[in-house]
């Protein structure tokens, strides 16, 4: 009965988004206030019926009522409550209603907080957000419902990828689709933009915080992804130039691509056409990597050949989206007037150099993504594009990003002194020159250039630091004067700098992780030790143990360092019951140094199991810096100037934002 | 012996946000390995490049797939025979074909996909000079027209108006 309930909430809502993407766009063209102010109450409802959807199926699986097919394909009785919830997002119809149902959040998000949006472009934007939605629930209900039975119901599920039962991997999904889906609103106000013609600074200042928004969840999603591939896969390798994780990667370097474009058009009124065309590329490499994932066309061209309904759905969507959203760009672009001037040694400048950065290295990982598909699709002929490829492509670019980064934030609008940014970055240099003779020193092997990397990240680092000392005016005047100043910086100035600094971090640690990791392979029997990396590791044995739905093998180490026990580590060999399925479960001793990481493999002849021992040094600094991006993105979305609507009415209070 | 610009590409690569780190064997199984350190180095730096053909997107240096390891037995074999990394890859290639390679060679096949960053990024600075030089001639260095009379009166009656709070 729920279940029925949940997929007659999903036809409503469909009913609501037609409803929505029709009547107000129409109200707006005829400036008919009326049929307007149909869109707001129209995305809270469209919102609230996906969310009785939603819960109607989660209903579903946290009962295990498996006469819904979907439950019975994906769920199993002894799972634990999270990985009944999680389940539901665990396969590709349920993630489907996450998505729209993310998709419907955003739009009701603008209709319930957008109060200082002009009336026809709020209109117009719930409007388009809501054909979004219209195609999505449609995709849904014609080719992928989570809401249908089966008769007879089987006695128990088929159960959840073993590997999928992991507390990162639930709450993945979600973030990666509230980023993903996110972008959607960015892409809603461009094209209410180019429909009205209208595109200044204060359409800027809407847009921002949105994409923020869904920059962080996009940034944070991410990351969990790759910190889980580090723990859960046994392999230690955290990015692996996957296409499903490029499907992730592209909108990301877009959408961050997209956000600082957004700053200059907010300021200076420039960069209109690269905002619009980054909002628009941004969603759709959203729905690509939807396409890319959801379509099947990677397992196989083949496969997708055979079964090519969803895939072609998905693929027509994106093509109406990006070919209209593209085609009305094309159609208007001309009328954008090009708004302050600047020379190429400004903020703007460095900006422009960030976009081009950026928007190349997407395009590369697209090509490289795409490019056996569509050769193998054409030709026929099978190639692949692995992790060297993207290495020597899109490496290269990130190396002047990076040089570039710190004298960004530092030049000023308009017309910026580079000789003058260039000193106040030599604390920074200096900084970053003693980290190169202090890695040349410490490390005696590994690559001739990786102190570079390290030196280089460090330069990121500091040079934030130096950006904020600099905004501060440490060292010129008081110190309580710099302090005081310090104190009155707006927020989204501080979010820029910890952003900033959390990409120098990761930058620390990719490359300290990838330069200086170090492993040891062999077979060891109880009682026996070895030593990595200033740890020595004594195997104890291996105890079997069960857990709620696996049965395994734990071996147990105890580690010591200089003669001082540190800790036991216990990687485990597991086989789920449901489906029977092998996952190996890595034991991890974090330190600031770094990670040691021991496996636990096969048994060998005559006693004794395979054992592998990383080291990785520095390894955390990847997933803190994301961490401090993320964080760094939630400081500067509190800034008031981005909850208080248009800028330069100061008689407009600031409005009671309800607690999130 | 590895060249000067693979060294440099790796250290690129290793600069890039998020490259692979995928630099150690994963599955390599203690029985692999080779006694001469130099050469199961080399053979490390071969499997990286070796697809595992019945994996997803996977090299034969992180699958434990019985055929990756087939494929890594087969490499250190190879090399123990005294053949160079080149010839190693031309014998897996001339078996498997251009597939298992996970850096596609140059080819009139491949040639859009390898000239395609380069391509990209020179549109993308065409794009940003655009951006930073517009076409009208607004820009720096160039005289605007002189003032008509009207619009100097108006300048006039702006200048003369007290200057409001600046709100930024």
């Amino acid at each position: 009965m729920i279940v029925e309930l949940g997929h007659f909430a999903l036809v409503l809502a469909l009913l609501v988004a037609i409803f929505q993407m029709v009547v107000p766009a129409w109200g707006a063209h005829r400036g008919d206030q009326r049929l307007m102010a149909v869109a707001e109450p129209a995305a809270l409802c469209q919102f609230g019926l996906l969310l009785v959807a939603f819960l109607a199926l989660t209903y579903a699986y946290v009962t295990s009522d498996f006469s819904v097919l979907n439950v019975a394909s994906n769920s199993h009785s002894t799972k634990p409550l999270l990985y009944r919830i999680s389940g539901v997002w665990g396969n590709h119809e349920g993630s489907m209603i996450l998505w729209v149902l993310i998709l419907s959040l955003f739009g009701a998000a603008v209709a319930a907080f957008g109060r200082n949006l002009p009336g026809t472009l709020k209109a117009n934007v719930l409007s388009v957000q809501a054909s979004i939605a219209v195609a999505f629930c449609l995709f849904i209900l014609l080719t992928s419902n989570p809401f249908l039975r089966i008769e007879p119901p089987p006695a128990d599920g088929n159960g959840l990828n073993p590997i999928l039962q992991d507390p990162a991997l639930a709450f993945h999904p979600p973030f990666l689709y509230t980023g993903y889906v996110g972008f959607s609103i960015a892409f809603s106000f461009a094209i209410a933009a180019l429909m009205e013609g209208r595109l200044d600074a204060a359409w800027a200042r809407w847009v921002r915080p949105w994409t923020l928004l869904a920059w962080m969840c996009l940034t944070i999603g991410i990351a969990m992804g790759s910190w889980w591939a580090y723990y859960e896969l046994g392999w230690g390798g955290w990015w692996f130039w996957d296409p499903v994780e490029n499907a992730s990667f592209m909108p990301w370097l877009a959408g961050t691509a997209l956000l600082h474009s957004a700053v200059v058009m907010e300021k200076r009124d420039a960069l209109k056409v690269w905002t619009v065309l980054l909002a628009i590329l941004t969603f759709s490499l959203s729905l690509m990597g939807t396409f890319l994932v959801r379509s099947g066309v990677l397992t196989s061209v083949h496969a997708f050949a055979v079964d090519p309904q969803r895939g072609i759905f998905i693929l027509t969507i994106m093509a109406l989206f990006t070919g209209g959203g593209l085609t009305l760009f094309a159609w208007r672009a001309s009328e954008l007037r090009q708004g302050g001037l600047f020379s190429p040694i400004s903020r703007e400048g460095s900006l422009v150099l960030n976009n081009i950065l950026l928007t190349t290295a997407c395009a590369t990982v697209l090509v490289g993504t795409l490019y056996p598909l569509v050769l193998e699709a054409l030709t026929g002929a099978k190639i692949s594009v692995g992790a060297p490829y993207f290495d020597m492509t899109f490496g290269p670019l990130m190396l002047p990003l990076l040089i570039a980064l710190p004298f960004g934030p530092l030049l000023a609008w308009k017309r910026g002194d580079l000789l003058g940014v260039a000193q106040r970055l030599m604390f920074a240099a200096l900084l970053a020159t003693i980290a190169l003779a202090a890695a040349y020193a410490v490390f005696h092997r590994g690559p001739t250039l990786a102190p570079f990397g390290l030196a280089l990240g460090v330069f990121v680092m500091a040079g934030a630091i130096s950006d904020f000392a600099s905004r501060a005016r440490l060292g010129k005047g008081s110190f309580g004067d710099a302090l005081r100043r310090a104190f009155n910086l707006p927020r989204s100035a501080y979010g820029t700098m910890l952003a900033h600094f959390g990409v120098g971090l990761m930058v620390v640690g990719i490359v300290a992780t990838s330069a200086y990791r170090e492993e040891k392979i062999l077979v060891m029997k109880p009682g026996e030790e070895t030593s990595l990396a200033g740890y020595t590791l004594t195997f104890r044995g291996v105890a079997p143990a069960t857990g709620p739905n696996y049965r395994e093998e734990v071996g147990v180490f105890d580690v010591a360092r200089k003669g001082a026990a540190v800790t036991r580590l216990e990687p485990s060999k597991r086989i789920y019951d449901m489906p029977p399925q092998p996952t190996s479960e890595a034991g991890i001793y974090p330190a600031w140094r770094g990670d040691l990481y021991v496996v636990l493999g096969d048994a060998q002849k005559g006693g004794g199991f395979a054992v592998r021992i990383y080291s990785n040094p520095l390894v955390r600094f990847i997933w803190i810096g994301a961490l401090i991006m993320f964080f760094a993105g939630a400081v500067s979305l509190s800034d008031r100037r981005l909850r208080v609507g248009a800028p330069g009415r100061a008689r407009q209070t600031p409005l009671a934002v309800p607690a999130e | 012996m590895r060249t000067k610009v693979e060294g440099m590409f790796r250290i690129l690569a290793v600069l890039a946000l998020m490259s692979a780190a995928v630099a150690g064997a994963f599955a390599v199984e203690p029985d692999e390995i080779l006694s001469d350190p130099a050469l199961e180095a080399r053979a490390r730096t071969i499997s990286a490049e070796l697809r595992c053909l019945v994996c997803q997107n996977q090299s034969i240096d992180d699958s434990n797939a019985p055929l990756a390891r087939d494929l890594r037995l087969l490499v250190r074999e190879r090399l123990q025979q005294g053949d160079s990394n080149e010839e190693v890859l031309e014998f897996v290639v001339a078996r498997y074909g251009e597939f298992v390679l996970l850096r596609p060679r140059f080819s009139l096949r491949t040639l859009v996909l390898w000239l395609a960053p380069m391509l990209i990024l020179l549109t993308a600075i065409g794009i940003g000079l655009r951006t930073v030089f517009p076409r009208a001639p607004r820009s720096y260095g160039t005289t605007p027209p002189a003032l008509t009379g009207a619009e100097e009166e108006r300048l006039k009656a702006l200048l003369a108006e007290p200057e409001e709070p600046k709100n930024d």
